[in-house]
């Protein structure tokens, strides 16, 4: 645990987050990137979980929709996840004590795990049912749960901004 | 003008449902909550249709399709913004109304709000919409403004916060 202090540390001491944290315009507007950044993420992840719900897209088969949206989601993703790092190092341990934010990289976890067990048990027989308009009970269960998952990332997002004040 | 916004401002401060919003500390975050998921659907929406303009996007199904798919939900989705935002303004009127940052907002969302409408009444009066060589530089150009007017909205609406009066 003290490496892991010691290398947030080095992060927080760095001359970029000392430029970020004294800047009155880097920290917006890193932070406006990652809204944009988190909007595309969570929208176009919503687009697949409609699907899934049998709720939207349903005349296309889901790898189809899938293949063609996530492209746009990982790259908006690593967009997210650069400019979270940069404002996490301004302020890193602040951020680190706040609970909302120890939530949200949770709830970031859990939808990347849920994802994960969705593609390696649930979607192995995705053929035989991808282009029906409702999907079996597991994949509506793996979009529920995915849009109630993101829902409340971006929900600790906002309460980090009520509960922490960074500037 | 601004003394006359100020005076506005002031009088929904006094009101009981700004009281409301003021003194219960959750509401304020949830609508902020409700507010950027909304406006992750709209803006995931509008991208990937200027995405299909651009052809990067499941190219093989025709515009007025995508615009049906895509278009459609924007309209009530943006319902429930303006009802979330217009509380968030009744909560802390000062806070959009004697700030500049909020009337570059509204007159970005007006004008992506035109361009939305029209791209989807276009589309549908003819299917094929900017699938000819001589029109397909005219979609890319507005696919373009699209994306840069809500980007400019979200921008504007994390700054808001940053250029309220008294700050």
């Amino acid at each position: 645990m003290s490496q892991f202090s010691d290398l947030v540390g080095v992060f927080e001491e760095s001359g970029v987050a000392a430029a970020i944290r004294e800047s009155d315009t880097l920290f917006p507007f890193i932070e406006s990137v990652h809204v944009i950044a988190i909007c595309l993420v969570v929208g176009t992840i919503f687009a697949i979980d409609l699907r899934l719900l049998g709720l939207a897209s349903v005349g296309r088969p889901v790898s189809r929709l899938a293949s063609a949206i996530l492209p746009v989601t990982w790259g908006a993703f690593a967009v997210a996840a650069a400019s979270g790092f940069l404002l996490f190092i301004s302020n890193a341990t602040k951020y680190l004590a706040n609970g909302y934010f120890d939530a949200k990289i949770i709830l970031i976890c859990a939808a990347g795990l849920n994802m994960i067990i969705f593609h390696a048990i649930s979607a192995k027989d995705l053929p035989q049912w991808e282009t029906q308009a409702v999907p079996p009970l597991r994949a509506r269960l793996a979009g529920l749960l995915s849009i109630l998952l993101w829902i409340t990332v971006v929900a600790c997002g906002r309460w980090i901004g009520f509960t922490m004040q960074v500037l | 003008m601004e003394a006359l916004l100020t005076g506005f401002s002031k009088w929904l401060a006094a009101t009981s449902l700004s009281h409301t919003i003021q003194t219960v500390t959750w509401i304020i975050p949830t609508l902020q909550t409700i507010h950027i998921l909304c406006v992750a659907i709209v803006f995931s929406s509008a991208v990937l249709v200027d995405l299909r303009i651009f052809r990067l996007f499941e190219r093989d199904q025709r515009l007025s399709v995508i615009t049906q798919r895509f278009l459609t939900p924007i309209w009530p989705v943006l319902v429930i913004l303006l009802i979330t935002g217009s509380l968030l303004i009744i909560g802390e009127p000062r806070r959009s109304l004697v700030n500049i940052t909020f009337y570059l907002k509204m007159a970005l969302l007006i004008v992506a709000v035109l361009l939305t409408a029209t791209l989807q009444r276009a589309a549908v009066a003819s299917p094929g919409l900017f699938e000819d060589n001589g029109r397909r530089l005219t979609g890319q150009a507005l696919a373009t403004l699209s994306v840069l007017v809500w980007c400019g909205i979200l921008f504007a609406g994390r700054w808001i916060a940053y250029t309220q009066a008294g700050l």
